[in-house]
């Protein structure tokens, strides 16, 4: 159980709902994952209105809780806008604070995000910032009225996984209290255990399932990650060592010569 | 007069955004709206006025990662 917010969920991996093959395997994949809340986000409806209906209704039969997007803004203006349009629709005060600065990496623009997180936590907003793994802006975000980080460990959709590890640890020594999700990058089941491993509170991702040759096998795979890296870190592991250390005990042993 | 909705340019009779949406063949409880980069709620959409040139966003949930 994680509690984020307040809200009790059942599960520590959260899941994009965009680029899986079909909307049936999207729906399985979510299933499959056993996570309890899927990104969304809200595009120019262009078939009055049929065409977000049907993926409305999908995602509402699945049960679990939403947490919408601002996904390619590039402006403050945009992300405040698209924000208070998406609490409309979705009904929740959750955001998924994107504002992007680089086409290449995707890169937040964090100077826009401190400012829209500003105008949005004083709004009402449950903001969740996607930024980079920077302390100084880690800090500032909080003091805007953020309750919980989103810092990618790579750039969105390169499958890289923790590409700065120090710093991720360094983020997660700083903030002890803040829920901190990593958000973006992982490629692989392995990624997202090792940075559970180093205490994050939950992973955020999308497209390594979504574009996985069998998503739901992926899905379900990544479920597990979570669940093994949480409770590796929670049961206290092994610290590394430059000498062998025999397991087995070496009073008793045989003497043949 | 011309409004451009979600990129397009439309040349309408419509005088308010809930007309305007009507007249497009938009419904649902699930759309949201945008004047000139400002949030509409829903139960404004009636008495909102347009004028010519007003740019309108029609925007409704969408996979997203």
């Amino acid at each position: 159980m994680f509690d984020l917010l307040g809200t009790t969920l059942p599960s520590r991996l959260l899941l994009g709902t965009a680029q899986y093959p079909s909307p049936a395997i999207l729906a399985d994949a979510v299933r499959a994952s056993g996570t309890s809340v899927v990104t969304v986000s809200l595009r120019r409806e262009m078939a009055g209105g049929r065409a977000g209906e049907k993926f409305w209704s999908l995602i509402r039969s699945l049960g679990v809780r939403i947490l919408p997007n601002t996904a390619g803004c590039h402006s403050v203006k945009e992300a405040v806008t698209t924000a208070q349009m998406a609490r409309e629709v979705f009904g929740t005060p959750w955001i998924k604070l994107e504002v992007i600065g680089n086409h290449d990496t995707l890169q937040p623009d964090v100077f826009g995000l401190l400012e829209a997180a500003r105008i949005l936590c004083e709004d009402g907003f449950a903001v969740f910032p996607y930024t980079t793994d920077d302390l100084v802006v880690a800090e500032r975000l909080l003091a805007a009225g953020c309750k919980v980080l989103m810092p990618w460990c790579a750039p969105i959709g390169s499958a890289l996984g923790p590409v700065n590890i120090m710093a991720l640890r360094s983020m997660r020594g700083h903030f002890p209290d803040v829920p901190l999700i990593v958000d973006a990058g992982l490629g692989r089941p392995s990624h997202a255990a090792t940075v559970m491993e180093f205490g994050f509170d939950a992973v955020l991702l999308n497209t390594a399932v979504a574009k996985a040759a069998d998503p739901v096998g992926m899905a379900c795979a990544f479920g597990k990650a979570v669940e093994a890296g949480r409770e590796a870190f929670s049961s206290g592991m092994l610290e590394p060592r430059d000498v062998a250390v025999p397991s087995t005990p070496t009073f008793g042993r045989a003497v043949f010569s | 007069m011309k409004l451009m909705v979600n990129g397009k340019v439309h040349e309408v009779a419509a005088t308010t955004l809930a007309e305007l949406l009507a007249a497009l063949d938009y419904e649902g409880d699930w759309l949201a709206t945008a004047v000139n980069n400002d949030l509409v709620h829903k139960a404004s959409r009636a008495e909102f006025q347009l004028n010519d040139g007003d740019r309108i966003e029609i925007l409704s949930p969408m996979q997203g990662g």
